[in-house]
Formats: C-alpha cells, sequence, structure tokens
C-alpha cells in the first residue's frame, strides 16, 4: 500500500510538469495582455515596457517558464494585474467554490444512489422508467438554462432564496447554486449506480445472502451496495476535480465569487498569473482526488490490492 | 457568452408573464443600514490609484472619493471649479492655479498646492506605471520624466512650481487653452501624504476628499462606502452610503435588481432591453454618454488610405443603414452618428449634427456608385475586424456587413471578422496588421470637442490607430488649440471636422446611450455624461 501511494505520489510530478507546462504555453499564446490594459486607446510605449519587464514578459517563453515554475515553489504564485497578490485570490477563491463543489457533491451522492438503488431493484417498474425519464431530462438541459431557471423561480418569483450569494458565500446561501451545479452529474450517478445494481442483483454472492436468510435492508446495504458503487466512485471522484473547475458557468449565473469567477475574469483580461495559478492548483485537486479513488476501491472491495 | 445570453434569452421568454408579476416588488432587504444604497459593479482591473485608473468600474469609486480642481457638471458636463478658486493665464501657455481655503482630506489633513504637484509628479514619472501617465504631456518637462525609451532623466515635472500653500504654476510646453477644462479628469486628483508614505495600506482603505469614505473594501466582492458628514463642498452625499458589489454577470445583477436585493443597476444586459421598459417602467434609464462607435480604416494599406480611395470610403459609410440597425440590434440604446464627437457636448460644446453631411445619410444608390468610381472594393470584398469576448460585437457587426452586402447588391461583399480576445485585437492594430476596416470605440476622458478629435485624427497622435495623416487637419488643430477664445477654438475644431467627412478615415456609427435601471426605494437617480451613475444626488425613501 505505502509503496503503491509513493509510486502514485512519484507519477504525479511528471503530469504536473507537462500539465501546467502546457497551460502556460496555451494561456502565453494568446499574446501580450498588456496591450488589453489601456482600454481603447493605444498603450503608451514606455509604460508599456515598464509593465512588460515587471511581468517578466519582455523574456522569451523558455526562460519565463522556468523562472515561474521557480517561483511556485517559493510560494509565489506572482500578481493579478489589479496588484493583488494570486495567492491572496486564492485563499479567498478556493474555500468558496470547495464548499459548494462540496454541497453539489453531497446532493449528487445522497439523491443519486438513492434513485439509483431504487430504480435499479425495480428494474422496469414504474418507478425506473420515471426515474429514466427523469435523468434523461435532466441530463439534456444545460447548466445555464437550469441555472437561470431555477434561479428565476427561487429568487424572483418565489423570493424562497436570494438570486446572488452575498460575498461570504454562507451555506444556506449556496444549496441553490449546489444543486444546479449537482444537477447534470447526479443524473449521471443514478444512472451508473441503477446499471451496477441491476447487474449485481443477480449475482451469486446475493442469491447466498438471500438464501441464508439475511433481511433485505442487510443484503442491499452491506453486499450489493458495497460492490455496485465502484463505478459510482470512481465518477464522483473525478467529478470533484471537474465541478471545481467547471463551476465557471454556475458561479457566473449566481455571483459566487469563487475558483470560476477569478478563473473567468482572468481569462477576459489574459491575466496570466492568475489562470495558470489557479489551474495548477486545479490539476493538483484533480492528481489528489484520483488517488483517493483508487485507494477508495480497496477499501469497498476486498478483493482489490495494492502492493 | 453568446450561447448563455440567447439562451437565456429563451428563458425570459418563457417566463414572460411572470417578469410582469415580480417586477417591481422590490423589498427593503437589499442593505444592512438605514440610507445605504446597494449598487453594482464590476472588479476594476488596475489598483485604484487616480492615475492608474482609466475604466469606468475604478472611475465610480474616484468619483466618490474625489474632488479635483475642476468637475464636470453632471448635467451639463461644463467644467466647473470646485477646488481651484481661479486659474488664470495670459498667453494659454503658463497658468497660475489658486486653491479654495477649507479643503481637507478626510483624514484632516489639508489640501494644499502640494497635495497637487506631488500627485500629479508621481502619475507622470515612469517609474510609477501609471496607465494615465501621458494626460501630464502638456506639462513641461513631461518628456524628461517619461521618455519614450529608457529611464526617466529627472523626478519631477520642471512646468510646476508650488509657490505657496495654495498657489501653483504650470507651464505647458506648447498652448493649450482648454487645458483647465481637462482637470476635472480623474488623473489630476490630488492624494494625501499618506498615499506615499504608507502606499499598500491606503490602497486597502483609501483616503481622499469627496463626498464619501472607504469604509471597507473586500477586493473583489464588495466596496463600501459611507457618507463623509465633515466633508466641505457643496455637493454633500444625499444618503447615508453607497455599497458597490462587484458583478461578474450583468444579468444576475438585472435579476438581484427584480428581486429587490439590489437598488441600482448601471448596465442593462443587451438581451433585456426589450423588457426593460415593462419591468421598471420609469425607473429605467437611458440617456446619452459621452461614446461614439466607429469603423476605423486602415490608412497605411495601399489599398484603403491611397489616393482616390476616400469615395470606396465615403460610399461604405452610405451603405450603412444606421437607424435601422441602432433600432433592431440596439433598442435605442445608441443613436446614429452624424458626426464624430458626442451630443453630450452640447451645441456649447461643440457638437453640431449633420457635420458628417450626406456621407452618412443613407443612400444604397449612391453608394454603389462612390464605391465605383473608386475603383471597388480592394479584391472585391471586405471584412469588419472586432474583438468576440467582450460587448457582443457579433451582432452589430454582422448587421452593418448585411446592410452593406444589400446595398451594393452583392452577397459576398463583406464580412465580419473575429479576433478571440481584446488583447489580441489591440496588438493586431498597434501592429499595422489590419487589412481592412475595424471597430474602434471612443469614450472621451473629458467633455471637449478636442478630446474627440486630436487624439484619433492628429497625425501620430496616441489614438490614431488607422494612421490618418492630413496637413490640413492638423493645422486646424494646432490653430484650436492655440486660441484663446472658446468659439473661434470650437469652430476650428469643427472645420477640421469636414476634412474628416471629405476623406472619411473612420466611419461614425452611432453615439452610445448609458443604460441603468433602479429600484422603487431609491429616486433622484441619473448617469453623469461618463455613464457613471451620480451616486451623491440619489435619495433614499
Amino acid at each position: 500500500m505505502g509503496r503503491y501511494v509513493i509510486r502514485r505520489l512519484l507519477q504525479m510530478i511528471p503530469v504536473f510538469i507537462g500539465s501546467t507546462f502546457l497551460i502556460f504555453l496555451m494561456v502565453y499564446a494568446l499574446g501580450d495582455p498588456v496591450a488589453a490594459m489601456f482600454g481603447d486607446r493605444a498603450p503608451d510605449p514606455a509604460t508599456a515596457a515598464q509593465i512588460r519587464a515587471d511581468l517578466y514578459l519582455d523574456q522569451p517563453l523558455w526562460k519565463q517558464y522556468p523562472h515561474y515554475m521557480a517561483q511556485i515553489f517559493q510560494g509565489n504564485f506572482g500578481t493579478a494585474f489589479n496588484g493583488q497578490p494570486v495567492t491572496e485570490l486564492m485563499a479567498t477563491a478556493f474555500p468558496v467554490t470547495l464548499r459548494l463543489t462540496l454541497i453539489a457533491v453531497f446532493i449528487e451522492m445522497v439523491v443519486g444512489i438513492v434513485l439509483g438503488v431504487f430504480s435499479g431493484l425495480r428494474r422496469g417498474r414504474g418507478i425506473d422508467t420515471t426515474v429514466l425519464v427523469f435523468t434523461l431530462v435532466v441530463v439534456s438541459i444545460p447548466t445555464f438554462v437550469s441555472g437561470y431557471v431555477l434561479q428565476f423561480l427561487f429568487g424572483v418569483k418565489w423570493q424562497w432564496a436570494t438570486p446572488a450569494v452575498s460575498p461570504d458565500a454562507p451555506v444556506n446561501e449556496l444549496l441553490l447554486p449546489g444543486l444546479v451545479l449537482a444537477l447534470v452529474s447526479l443524473a449521471y450517478v443514478t444512472r451508473l449506480t441503477r446499471t451496477s445494481i441491476a447487474e449485481n442483483a443477480r449475482a451469486d454472492y446475493v442469491r447466498t445472502a438471500v438464501a441464508k436468510g439475511l433481511p433485505r435492508r442487510r443484503v442491499v446495504t452491506r453486499h450489493l451496495l458495497r460492490n455496485s458503487l465502484i463505478p459510482v466512485v470512481t465518477f464522483i471522484g473525478t467529478d470533484i476535480g471537474a465541478l471545481m473547475g467547471g463551476a465557471i458557468v454556475t458561479e457566473r449565473i449566481f455571483n459566487i465569487h469563487g475558483v470560476g469567477f477569478q478563473l473567468y475574469q482572468g481569462i477576459l483580461r489574459q491575466n496570466s498569473p492568475t489562470v495558470v495559478g489557479f489551474v495548477t492548483i486545479l490539476v493538483l485537486v484533480f492528481l489528489c482526488a484520483n488517488l483517493l479513488v483508487d485507494l477508495l476501491y480497496a477499501v469497498l472491495d476486498p478483493r482489490i490490492r495494492y502492493a | 457568452m453568446r450561447r448563455t445570453s440567447r439562451a437565456k434569452w429563451g428563458v425570459w421568454v418563457a417566463a414572460g408573464a411572470l417578469a410582469a408579476a415580480a417586477c417591481g416588488g422590490g423589498g427593503t432587504s437589499g442593505s444592512d443600514g438605514a440610507g445605504i444604497v446597494s449598487a453594482s459593479w464590476g472588479d476594476p482591473q488596475n489598483p485604484l490609484e487616480p492615475a492608474n485608473t482609466n475604466e469606468v468600474q475604478g472611475g465610480k469609486v474616484l468619483e466618490m472619493l474625489f474632488r479635483g480642481l475642476k468637475r464636470y457638471n453632471p448635467k451639463t458636463g461644463a467644467a466647473e471649479n470646485v477646488l481651484a478658486d481661479r486659474i488664470d493665464t495670459k498667453d494659454s501657455q503658463n497658468y497660475t492655479v489658486k486653491l479654495k481655503d477649507g479643503w481637507t482630506f478626510s483624514n484632516g489633513e489639508k489640501v494644499t498646492a502640494k497635495s497637487f504637484v506631488d500627485a500629479w509628479n508621481y502619475g507622470a514619472l515612469l517609474d510609477n506605471k501609471q496607465k494615465n501617465a501621458a494626460f501630464f504631456q502638456y506639462i513641461d518637462g513631461f518628456d524628461q520624466v517619461h521618455p519614450e525609451s529608457g529611464t526617466a532623466k529627472a523626478k519631477t515635472l520642471s512646468g510646476l512650481t508650488v509657490r505657496d500653500d495654495r498657489t501653483f504654476t504650470v507651464k505647458l510646453h506648447q498652448k493649450f487653452s482648454s487645458w483647465p477644462d481637462t482637470l476635472g479628469y480623474s488623473a489630476f486628483m490630488p492624494l494625501p501624504r499618506t498615499f506615499y508614505s504608507k502606499h499598500a495600506e491606503w490602497l486597502k482603505q483609501p483616503v481622499g476628499n469627496g463626498p464619501y469614505t472607504v469604509a471597507s473594501y473586500t477586493r473583489g466582492s464588495v466596496l463600501k462606502m459611507r457618507k463623509w458628514d465633515g466633508y466641505p463642498g457643496p455637493d454633500k452625499a444625499q444618503n447615508g452610503g453607497i455599497d458597490l458589489r462587484v458583478y461578474t454577470d450583468n444579468n444576475t445583477a438585472y435579476t438581484d435588481l427584480q428581486a429587490g436585493n439590489l437598488d441600482l443597476v448601471d448596465d442593462v444586459p443587451a438581451a433585456q432591453l426589450k423588457n426593460v421598459k415593462t419591468d421598471l417602467g420609469k425607473r429605467y434609464i437611458n440617456q446619452p454618454a459621452g461614446i461614439i462607435q466607429t469603423l476605423t480604416f486602415p490608412m497605411y494599406d495601399a489599398d484603403w488610405g491611397g489616393a482616390g480611395k476616400e469615395k470606396v470610403r465615403r460610399g461604405i459609410s452610405m451603405a450603412i443603414d444606421r437607424a435601422q440597425i441602432t433600432e433592431e440590434i440596439f433598442q435605442k440604446t445608441r443613436t446614429p452618428a452624424t458626426d464624430w464627437t458626442s451630443p453630450v457636448l452640447k451645441a456649447a460644446g461643440g457638437y453640431k449634427a449633420g457635420l458628417c453631411g450626406d456621407a452618412c445619410v443613407f443612400d444604397a444608390a449612391k453608394a454603389r456608385q462612390l464605391v465605383k468610381e473608386g475603383g471597388g472594393l480592394p479584391g472585391g470584398k471586405m471584412t469588419i475586424t472586432y474583438n468576440a469576448d467582450t460587448g457582443s460585437h457579433k451582432d452589430w457587426v454582422d448587421a452593418v456587413c448585411n446592410s452593406i452586402n444589400t446595398s451594393l447588391d452583392n452577397d459576398k461583399a463583406c464580412v465580419g471578422a473575429p479576433v478571440g480576445t481584446f488583447a489580441d485585437f489591440r496588438n493586431r492594430i498597434s501592429r499595422k496588421q489590419m487589412s481592412g476596416p475595424f471597430r474602434a470605440g471612443w469614450q472621451m476622458d473629458y467633455p471637449l470637442i478636442q478630446n474627440f478629435l486630436q487624439p484619433m485624427y492628429y497625425t501620430n497622435a496616441s489614438s490614431n490607430d488607422g494612421k490618418f495623416s492630413n496637413a490640413g487637419f492638423d493645422k486646424l488643430v494646432n490653430e484650436a488649440n492655440a486660441a484663446t477664445d472658446k468659439s473661434a477654438a470650437i469652430a476650428k475644431f469643427q472645420d477640421a471636422q469636414k476634412i474628416l467627412a471629405a476623406q472619411m478615415p473612420t466611419i461614425p456609427l452611432w453615439y452610445q446611450n448609458g443604460s441603468g435601471g433602479y429600484s422603487d426605494r431609491i429616486s433622484n437617480v441619473s448617469l453623469n455624461p461618463f455613464s457613471v451613475p451620480v451616486y451623491s444626488d440619489i435619495k433614499v425613501k
């Protein structure tokens, strides 16, 4: 187990370097960001040159990347163009997005798995068809539609929630955005669970458990569910990374000042330190989430062992 | 962006009936204190230093936080003395500024001549990388503190001298009769000592001399401005304070206004323009702002700037049906342009409708004829380049092309050419890589006719993106700047526009309006000529 974790951690290094380099390359391929800082006015050359020198932009790319990486390892993620250190932006943005993500994951896990179990156990019956139709509808509605509709209904029409989240982003205000964020993945979780449960319900070990006279609840929770959750856990694990980076649309709709907001603004202003810094952290989150998933396999299914 | 707003629009149609019922239900839950107004805001692009703020979001804060020598009247746009007692000159080149007594910063420090001179020196010095440094370019010694290349040779502007506590003199390096009227711009604001001594802290909680003080500033989310009771000026705040809240999406701000969580939006989303009158009624503001949108020709390209090509340029201008586009696409938040300035200048400031003449009047037959006489479009077709990331320019560029195609009777004459990001767009312009007309927008810095003409069309001027150069035009601008009589100066500038009408280096498209909406909790809301709400006048019910 320990050796396995160490090997996986070592594998992360090339992935980390490769992905940050690609992001760096892509952001810089967009061109010189200094011109956009002056609006529709042509920048005054001397000031522009000073700013470029300040941001290390006057150096060739092959010098910029090592310089940037060296800075990162000293904990310095650079300064956003509005003069704020990127680490400060991260400190305000990541907790908010993390809260939002956890709420979304919680909703999709609880609702998704429950719906999946019920429809999987009653395959072909009314409840199964209903859930199938529901998930199809949810999957086919893009986030920006469901987001605006729910925001309007809950926020403006019924006034049950505030349409925009306040700067502190308390948990109760994040419930609605969390639901919107969870919706699409929730449908996937439901369908994955359903298929897996339906398949395993006929497995030998389930028949044995039933024949032993175990109560139905114990058969489902301890025997059936545990074995059926492996694909679901894989999905949720990768989804955490996707949700954290992919909340851009939801965060924009509900005016949440999290990672998506910073990324969106950074991209719009070609604010390279912000974009590369945030994506670098997201890459790390993604890698760690995947490692956790792999380790969870062993917990769920004792047959899986890591040497 | 586009997909979002289109889908969004569909949602609103679906919820159309609901919208009518839900609007007007503005509650009182929006703010945490009595008399506090909550307003939409965008994260400022730059630190909130006066000489470093060149966009409207940071400008909103500076308008509340600072008062300078002059201020532009929010209604008329006229430059009026605020801190200046008088600004005298005999030769339009050497000015003596006398300050009024009794002004202080909100921390108690007196506003003296030194507060101005130091602030201007700071703004001009290359080492401080202030984006508005160019505003000090007329002051003598600017080329020493801010050379074209290399490092600064002096720390202070030689043209600025402090005479006593309330007097300083300014020497310009050229005659510029309307120079005092430029001093309402935020770059010319005075700064307290703490700006230099504790700069980082100042940026976290800026201190100024305006009707409001900064109570707290959480960067990227909310800035709380509160009324300064000790404000010595005549325009004291009529409300307890303003909470500026950052919104990334103006649709959300609009929804929040409808839900009663926000009092003021100053940017109505394009997708809502069709419903806004039914939603808000009289609480919808749509009034002219000092912004003009144009199409600029690359005059450095022989295909567009060569001899005899002015016919083609004029022909294209006549091929555009401005009235229809402003009505259909912009829902009358733009007005067809008939000169190169803006109606906010008013007649007294030099705005004169129709200076462009026939060339800005839609006439398909004449357009066809002119383009033909000028040798046709280069290569038989043209593109209109625009940046696709902000401002939803695609809609109107496509409409303009459509209009040109219809007028010229050629389906393939004109096509839009999007560029991914604004930065890339600007880079291509400054590298002179444009092979056809491109979109340009100009938001005035100060309500002067000079500001609409000289920066764009004077030879080698800072924003002369098309590289237009005309000796006659330059001569008229020089004469206008040297004229001591205001009306004589304006007449010269208007004559200069007649050269633009004949040469058409830039097609005036439309004047842009500022738009906004507010809740039924507040009243007396208006926008100034810079399309910034006049916050201090807002009254809370």
